[in-house]
């Protein structure tokens, strides 16, 4: 992540709690109302077998190696202190009962074929690069959007930002799995402007056998975040084959339509399988398995349902 | 085990370019499906069809018009009469075109894309004609009868006679040097000088009324007292007879719709072709009345001054929205004309503009510019004089009219100032996003700033605009001639080279030391700041030359009678007849400079990484050798566009210091030169003439335009960009010019068409001048290089206009491809 240390570079924070980021995107047009800057944190307590950020699952830096730009100079191997990695046939390899991820083949390499995934940022960090977006933020009365992983993993850290955004009036929203303690998720609510809820399969064992963990939390907590009258969306990845079934769509919709305060919009994300490389990148092997792009007809016939229960559903954002 | 690239068959660099179109919710289509767009009449559709469908070609009637008269009567005349009579011979014998369906009428050639030749000022060699009749891009007819007509009757008497011989037989040896390298271009080798707009005068006055003003101030010279009385009257007199030669020119179309009506079986057509008739014996000689007499009248009036000449930019009406409207609303009020009538005539005119084609340069090489665009920018929205809103519902009419008919020309900006309101925002964003690129997008705030800081009173400020490309100017009081582009990037080659231009060899500029011998970064900054001083002195030097040549040889009476204040000075538009006077160089490739100087600050004179020898050497072996050391540099240097104060800061001091070396040297008029940041499609030729550059850039490639980041170098999306760009002070210049390409999946829903509204309105809030978009994927574009015949109309956009992709070289194709691509999430 030296891109984001490398235009934080001018800046003199004491450190202060810090957390691990992977990545910060500026006109982020689909992540909450206006335009925002999206700060995105590592880690995440779920696994889901559709994650398009696979780095963002681990909570510890990762090495990040991308064959198709490597070059093949070796400066890497040469700067590794460890001898971990090995220039092959197949690109650079990287031997991960030596590699420690102190970074320095990253810090060498000419291409950035090899990156690390993961900085830690201190508050006035992140802080002076939200002000930057000030301007932009007013005009669309957007704001900043905290995602991940999940970023209330993150959740003194975050209390913190979300302080000084309050201080800046700024509009914060965050994107969450909801697979949180309750009292941790009300005091985040009781600071931000908004949510993304994520809401993946009404069926605990299949949301289990997809994600890693059970639903029940989940949905307790969005019920308790409706009841505070959290301004929100939620958040419905599609995936045919793992929760486009009329039972499902049926069931989540019910629930939707039945949570406490004003209603509730909801995004349909479709699948896609565009992070394959993120998981190549990561020496990772992905699966697609039974998952698949749901089809145009079968999207319409998801709105329709949500429809049926007076939900306002659109395709993306 | 299988891999991952087994299982999906793709590699990320090919995943963009396969995915397609459609996928992407690409808006643009394909000529069959969507040849116009909606609410356009059957008449339009027509029209819009015959002038797509035209091939550009030669027409010699004008130059051989032009040689017999010069050939009978040179030396009979003053230089200005000489002129106008040239013009009202013209005027009285050239072929007129009347067409089907037309309500507007009249052409420059015998028929639409027809070109004439301008042989006074640059003669076309038999060679020429040839070269343009057979060449793939931009092709121009020219029949082998006109070619061997053009040969016998017209070459031989212009032969050492043109303005282009004059100018080159006089310039000095440095200038010379410094041109071949290609470190400058020169405008008016070319072509007349121009970037002529109007104001709203010819909707209140007719060429009679002119004709009384020159009268009065004919009568008022005095001879006695004023030295140049003389000359005052010879240029008077020759205002006075091209007032007539538009009157004479509109008559024989009234004549020619009589006669026509007189055969015409379908009555539908007979009532139009009469009508007709009755607007052109009504206009230019008296002001309009009615919207069509108005539209006929600004037609009348272009068509007078491109033949007249051939100045840069064609002609332009300015504020066209604001100029129609009272005739619109005053008819609508009373019913005399429908919305519907309203938006056909102005379709009409967006089709006339369209069949003037931009005449073709002599010594072709394609290389410079490629286009077939004349550039008439036609500026919709923005102020009004009086400082209040101006957009009305003609606006709205034409961006309707932009989005139906997405012809090349005319070229549309729209202008969103603080006033204007969101909803005609967000309507230009939606024809934005159709991806024609345009319309561009201009922040009045800024450039109403930057006429007055140069001197405009506040009302002739807010009448200007943009003409051409980004270049602003007072509409209908000043001349505001570009003289060619400043290759900055070049300039800073030659330093690197003490003054030798490594292409070739040769000496382009002055010795300003060897960098291997520089301890600081500072020796180096002042080594090119002592180089680009002597550049500048070179082109302005020849710049005011060029000026008095035409002062002298072509003036323009024609135009001279619609722009203040060449009456009543009794002056020549090229004369210093106009209120303002403005020169002004653009200059081009400022991030590439400022990556440069970025990538020797860092790496040499900072971490001391990388040797200064090392990188001479390997930029003047291409960097064949040390693709580590162009890697690092690319992916680890703070480059320009980024929000980044490390490159950035840079990006000031040589913004700072072009206007340094330009900013108020004075013209040959009593005024000064400015700079503008600006580069059409100059940045492609000029990479071409150029080697490997510091920053990564291989021999030959593109530099950056005016002042866009370099090609696939701002990486942290376009907020940043416009944040590094409103670092620069856009108010001390004459224009900056920002391209973005976006994706069409960032513009989806109408929801993304009003964010990219709030990105304008915060870019014009941190000062910006200008905005365009290309609105269209890399599987698009690479689509329609391999299947041409499948995108006829695909449009682009390229530095300050629109072009057609496929009339694009290879290389402009590139350049468009390169930019980096903006992606959501």
């Amino acid at each position: 992540m030296s891109m984001i240390s490398y235009f934080l570079s001018d800046y003199n924070y004491s450190p202060m709690n810090t957390s691990l980021i992977f990545d910060v995107k500026r006109y982020a047009i689909n992540d909450g109302p206006g335009i925002r800057i999206t700060i995105f944190l590592k880690g995440c307590p779920l696994s889901c077998k559709w994650c398009h950020n696979p780095e963002s699952i681990s909570s510890n830096i990762q090495k990040l190696y991308n064959n198709s730009k490597c070059i093949g100079c070796e400066q890497c191997a040469n700067a590794c202190e460890q001898d971990a990695c090995t220039l092959t046939p197949n690109g650079i390899v990287t031997d991960p009962e030596l590699c420690v991820l102190c970074g320095k083949c990253a810090e060498v390499c000419p291409t950035k074929a090899t990156e690390m995934s993961g900085e830690e940022m201190t508050v006035g960090h992140i802080m002076k690069l939200i002000k930057k977006e000030t301007l932009l933020m007013d005009q669309s009365e957007g704001g900043v959007t905290f995602s991940g992983g999940e970023p209330l993993l993150h959740h003194e850290f975050l209390n913190e930002i979300l302080d000084e955004c309050i201080k800046e009036e700024i509009h914060t929203c965050i994107d969450t799995t909801g697979f949180t303690k309750k009292d941790i998720l009300l005091k985040v609510a009781s600071k931000a402007n908004y949510f993304l809820y994520d809401l993946k399969h009404m069926d605990s064992d299949i949301h289990k056998e997809f994600t890693g963990v059970p639903n029940e939390k989940i949905l307790e907590n969005l019920k308790a975040l409706a009841e505070i009258g959290t301004k929100m969306n939620i958040r419905i990845p599609l995936i045919k084959g793992v929760n486009d079934d009329d039972t499902n769509i049926h069931k989540s919709a019910k629930f939707i339509s039945e949570l406490d305060g004003e209603s509730k919009k909801v995004n349909i994300l479709p699948y896609h399988s565009i992070a394959i490389k993120k998981y190549e990148k990561l020496g990772q092997y992905y699966n697609p398995g039974t998952m698949d792009v749901p089809d145009e007809i079968r999207l319409q016939q998801v709105l329709n349902i949500f429809e049926e229960y007076g939900i306002s559903a659109i395709v993306g954002g | 085990m299988q891999s991952i690239k087994e299982i999906t068959g793709k590699t990320e660099n090919n995943t963009v370019a396969e995915r397609e179109a459609k996928a992407q919710g690409n808006f643009y289509k394909p000529l069959e499906e969507k040849s116009i767009g909606p609410g356009m009449n059957e008449r339009i559709q027509r029209l819009r069809k015959l002038s797509f469908d035209a091939e550009p070609s030669i027409s010699i009637e004008r130059a051989l018009h032009q040689t017999e008269f010069y050939n009978n009567n040179y030396g009979k005349h003053s230089i200005p009469v000489l002129r106008a009579l040239t013009f009202l011979d013209h005027c009285k014998r050239k072929t007129l075109y009347l067409g089907d369906d037309e309500l507007i009428v009249g052409e420059r050639g015998p028929s639409p894309k027809a070109v004439p030749t301008f042989p006074e000022l640059t003669c076309h060699s038999v060679e020429d004609l040839h070269v343009l009749n057979t060449r793939d891009q931009q092709r121009y007819s020219v029949a082998q009868k006109d070619i061997d007509t053009y040969e016998k009757e017209v070459i031989p008497y212009w032969e050492g006679r043109t303005q282009r011989e004059r100018i080159f037989s006089h310039v000095p040896e440095e200038w010379s040097r410094a041109y071949e390298a290609g470190l400058f271009t020169e405008f008016m080798e070319q072509r007349a000088p121009g970037h002529t707009v109007l104001d709203g005068k010819i909707y209140k006055k007719g060429m009679l009324d002119f004709k009384k003003d020159i009268k009065a101030h004919l009568d008022r010279l005095d001879y006695l007292n004023d030295e140049e009385a003389t000359d005052k009257a010879e240029e008077l007199k020759a205002m006075d007879i091209s007032c007539d030669a538009a009157i004479i020119f509109a008559e024989r179309h009234a004549d020619l719709a009589e006669e026509m009506a007189k055969v015409e079986k379908d009555s539908k057509r007979k009532e139009e072709l009469l009508k007709i008739a009755e607007v052109c014996r009504w206009v230019p000689a008296n002001a309009p009345r009615n919207l069509w007499e108005a539209v006929q009248m600004y037609w009348f009036v272009h068509l007078g001054t491109i033949t007249e000449l051939n100045g840069w930019d064609a002609m332009n009406p300015g504020h066209f929205d604001q100029h129609l409207t009272p005739f619109y609303e005053k008819e609508i009020e009373v019913g005399d004309i429908t919305r519907d009538e309203a938006k056909e005539l102005i379709s009409c005119i967006w089709i006339k503009i369209n069949n003037q084609t931009a005449p073709p340069k002599v010594g072709i090489t394609a290389k410079e510019s490629g286009t077939y665009n004349d550039f008439t920018n036609i500026n919709i929205g923005g102020l009004k004089s009086d400082g209040s809103d101006g957009t009305s519902e003609v606006s709205f009419i034409m961006l309707e009219v932009v989005e139906g008919l997405h012809l090349l020309q005319p070229g549309t900006s729209v202008h969103i100032s603080q006033k204007t309101p969101n909803r005609f925002l967000n309507s230009s964003s939606k024809v934005i996003r159709q991806g024609h690129g345009y319309p561009s997008v201009f922040n009045p705030e800024t450039y109403i700033m930057e006429m007055v800081s140069m001197g405009k009173t506040l009302t002739d400020a807010r009448e200007g605009g943009c003409s051409g490309c980004i270049e602003v100017g007072a509409f209908g009081k000043e001349a505001f001639l570009l003289t060619g582009y400043l290759n900055v990037p070049k300039i800073f080659e030659v330093t690197l080279n003490n003054g030798i231009d490594p292409v070739t060899g040769k000496v382009a500029g002055i010795e300003t030391g060897d960098p291997r011998k520089f301890n600081t970064y500072q020796e180096l900054y002042d080594a090119f700041l002592k180089q680009l001083n002597f550049v500048v002195d070179q082109k302005i030097r020849v710049s005011n030359y060029i000026d008095r040549m035409f002062a002298k040889y072509a003036p323009a009476p024609f135009l001279s009678v619609v722009i203040d204040d060449c009456i009543s000075k009794g002056r020549d538009y090229y004369n210093g007849g106009p209120r303002y006077n403005t020169n002004y160089i653009q200059c081009t490739g400022l991030a590439t400079v400022t990556d440069s100087l970025s990538t020797l600050k860092k790496h040499v004179f900072e971490d001391g990484s990388m040797s200064m020898d090392r990188i001479l050497t390997a930029i003047s072996n291409n960097f064949e050798g040390d693709e580590i050391m162009r890697q690092t540099i690319v992916n680890r240097t703070p480059f320009f566009g980024n929000d980044d104060d490390y490159a950035d800061s840079i990006a000031l001091q040589v913004y700072d210091d072009l206007l340094e070396a330009i900013d108020g040297k004075p013209n040959t008029k009593g005024e000064s030169f400015h700079l503008n940041m600006l580069s059409t499609t100059c940045h492609i030729y000029f990479g071409k003439v150029m080697g490997a550059t510091p920053n990564g850039r291989l021999a030959q490639k593109s530099i950056s335009d005016g002042t866009s980041p370099s090609h696939g170098c701002d990486v942290n999306g376009p907020s940043a960009v416009i944040r590094s760009l409103t670092k620069l002070d856009h108010t001390r210049s004459g224009g900056t010019l920002l391209n973005q390409r976006f994706l069409p999946s960032l513009l989806k829903r109408d929801e993304d068409v009003e964010k990219l509204g709030k990105l304008i309105r915060s870019y014009f809030t941190m000062g910006g001048h200008h905005i365009q978009f290309n609105i269209v994927d890399t599987a698009t574009l690479k689509a329609a290089q391999k299947n041409p015949e499948d995108y006829k109309d695909l449009l682009v956009r390229m530095a300050g206009y629109s072009d057609y992709f496929n009339d694009m070289n290879e290389d402009l194709q590139q350049e468009v491809i390169d930019r980096t691509e903006n992606e959501s999430f």
